[in-house]
């Protein structure tokens, strides 16, 4: 199978989707002939033209509530914040509009767009450039929430949270845009459902449950791990909302042990969610051992590029963890 | 109070049918009379959570969404029972909604704050003060980009003017030259504050000169120039994109049910009340041969009718079921 990167891999998704819908309109900073500020556009404008390429002006909180009324009146935006930290500015046409419309009304509108933004550290970008914010948009019910690992995931996922008819929260892992892998050639159609977790490694001894930029990390773990004899299974969740129950259920219930590891910070964090969904379930009967979280430090993101790698979970503070309840 | 300054009126041309003109004094009427009987379901406590009333602003909405097409949408404000009634939005279903009741708008579960009626072009109340203008952009953009012939029309509030919403998206929508008419109702008050204590302009549609747009201010209390330029900058946003309408109005009653208004003088209430749009066009009507007073009056027993019909309706309604909760939360 040929390689492509992740960014390559949501470029594709986008195209491909706007070329099989006219209906499809994409909005956002820069997106136009500069391609984007991760380069993640190169090219849409030249294909696609102003009309459906539309380069907006630093305004976070018009290109949401655009995109969501848009998305109420026959069109399916794809709106792009340039980090997931201007989501803070685009707060309340996010949850108080476009997740609430359609229950509010009492079902007589949907809202089908689509929020793409860049969350994660790892890139020198500090404080107000790197947050994991994914447990405020999971904390508002109408809105689905996707986070993908890897290139093939990242265009399938893409794919579905444009045909959906739901407001999708898309964050992407900056610090993975460059990073490549498998994805099949453009004429081979996929998608991937939302709802539905990935098992990235299998194993039988421990469970590290995760998502986005740390599913690389935990499976490196993972193979560290398996050196000594100690098989890891790796559940990529892929989409926090909906959030795929079972697998983590079933997973729990044959390893007896589980470790939950997310960058964004711990208090507060969609890991919490996670253990909650393992302990209130029977395979608490099936627990060998606490659940154990590995979150970020509850500190904002520093410059300091040690100071940096060290707030996230790390290969040691992972293996921390899973020797505590090995 | 300074409600006169920047009036212009260049709609003296406009034809009106003597239906239409009826038809406006109705729906102020009812909008008048729906709004009366709400209060009192409060006080007999049969309504609770909290209203926010029109009573006094009534040529606004009306006057502008007479002028619209079905086609045309509306994103209205928590305070904007004549928008909906304006926009022909179903009056039982609006007073079921108010009960919270199934057969409402809503189902029940968004109450007048949240009042929609997609069929009709309404696509929402909201809760958020200029929470819905970013959405108008949205709406607009479809219209345009689909080539539809028709406008949005994002009506808030003088509070709303200072949100970063309103500023946002009346850049956006000038960039961008989108068919939307931005409409402020000026009602002097953001809940308790006056707007010579929020903002250091007299009049807000100067606002419009920092986005090149076209900004105008009018008498919010005339309903027949309301229509008569609603009409003139339909066809003014279609060809040249977005402008802003201020409507300069007053608020009869407090921002919500539990306003005790120690912020105003019952004389400064009174000198407004004796500018009462209904009144005034009732004599409007009659001086101009349009109506006698026994067509008003037969206007406003069947309104008065409607809001009877309205009660009953929503009375005699099923509550929602707690089964129903999830519905709508996600679409299929």
């Amino acid at each position: 199978m040929r390689e492509i990167t992740y960014a390559d891999a949501i470029r594709e998704a986008m195209s491909e989707e706007m070329r099989r819908d006219e209906n499809i309109i994409f909005m956002g900073e820069d997106i136009g002939l500069y391609g984007g500020a991760f380069g993640v556009s190169r090219g849409m404008f030249e294909e696609f033209g102003e009309e459906r390429v539309l380069d907006t002006p630093i305004t976070e909180m018009a290109i949401t509530g655009a995109a969501a009324g848009a998305a109420m009146t026959g069109l399916r935006p794809i709106a792009e914040l340039m980090f997931s930290d201007f989501m803070t500015l685009a707060m309340d046409q996010l949850v108080n509009q476009a997740a609430k419309t359609r229950f509010q009304f009492g079902g007589q509108a949907s809202v089908p767009m689509v929020l793409r933004a860049p969350g994660g550290s790892g890139t020198g970008a500090a404080e107000q450039h790197s947050q994991s914010l994914e447990a405020w948009v999971c904390h508002a019910p109408g809105l689905k929430v996707v986070i993908p690992s890897t290139p093939y995931d990242a265009k399938g996922l893409l794919k579905t949270a444009i045909r959906d008819n739901n407001p999708v929260v898309f964050i992407e892992q900056k610090l993975l845009y460059r990073t490549k892998g498998e994805v099949p050639e453009i004429e081979d159609d996929y998608t991937i459902p939302l709802g539905v977790a990935d098992i990235k490694r299998e194993g039988k001894d421990l469970t590290i449950i995760t998502y986005g930029r740390m599913v690389q990390r935990s499976l490196e773990v993972a193979d560290k791990y398996a050196e000594k004899g100690i098989e890891i299974e790796v559940i990529d969740i892929r989409s926090l909302v909906p959030l795929d129950k079972d697998c983590l259920i079933q997973s729990a219930k044959k390893t007896g042990k589980v470790v939950i590891v997310h960058e964004a910070c711990q208090t507060g964090g969609f890991g919490g969610e996670l253990s909650s969904v393992i302990v209130d379930s029977d395979a608490f009967f099936y627990l060998d051992a606490p659940v154990k979280r590995v979150g970020g430090l509850d500190v904002p993101i520093p410059y300091n590029p040690n100071l940096e790698a060290l707030v996230v979970p790390t290969i040691d503070s992972i293996s921390a963890a899973i020797d505590e309840i090995l | 109070m300074k409600n006169t300054k920047g009036i212009t009126s260049h709609a003296k041309s406009v034809k009106i049918t003597k239906e239409k003109y009826l038809d406006m004094y109705l729906k102020m009427v009812q909008t008048r009379k729906f709004e009366e009987k709400a209060a009192r379901l409060f006080v007999e406590g049969k309504v609770h959570g909290t209203a926010h009333f029109c009573i006094g602003e009534e040529a606004t909405g009306i006057g502008v969404c007479s002028a619209l097409e079905n086609e045309d949408y509306i994103l209205q404000t928590h305070r904007g029972h004549n928008q909906g009634i304006g926009k022909n939005m179903d009056i039982n279903k609006m007073m079921a909604e108010f009960l919270g009741k199934e057969t409402g708008y809503c189902k029940g579960k968004g109450g007048c704050m949240h009042i929609a009626d997609f069929s009709v072009g309404s696509l929402g109340a909201n809760g958020i003060v200029g929470g819905g203008i970013p959405l108008a952009v949205g709406a607009g953009l479809s219209q345009k980009y689909l080539k539809k012939d028709n406008i949005t029309v994002g009506f808030f509030g003088d509070g709303a003017s200072n949100e970063g919403t309103f500023h946002e998206a009346l850049n956006l929508a000038s960039v961008w030259k989108l068919p939307v008419l931005f409409v402020c109702t000026n009602n002097y008050y953001g809940m308790s504050t006056h707007v010579s204590k929020s903002m250091n302009i007299d009049d807000i549609s100067v606002r419009a000169s920092s986005y090149g747009i076209k900004g105008l201010a009018l008498d919010g209390n005339d309903v027949v120039n309301i229509y008569k330029e609603t009409l003139k900058a339909k066809e003014y946003v279609k060809e040249n994109g977005p402008m802003l309408m201020v409507l300069n109005t007053y608020r009869w009653f407090g921002h919500s049910k539990s306003d005790p208004q120690a912020y105003r003088s019952k004389e400064e209430v009174k000198e407004w009340k004796e500018k009462c749009p209904i009144k005034r066009y009732s004599e409007f009507l009659i001086k101009e041969g349009l109506a006698s007073k026994d067509d008003l009056e037969a206007l406003d027993k069947q309104a008065e009718q409607d809001i009877i019909n309205a009660v009953e309706f929503a009375e005699n309604s099923p509550e929602p079921k707690i089964e129903n909760i999830f519905d709508d939360v996600y679409a299929d």
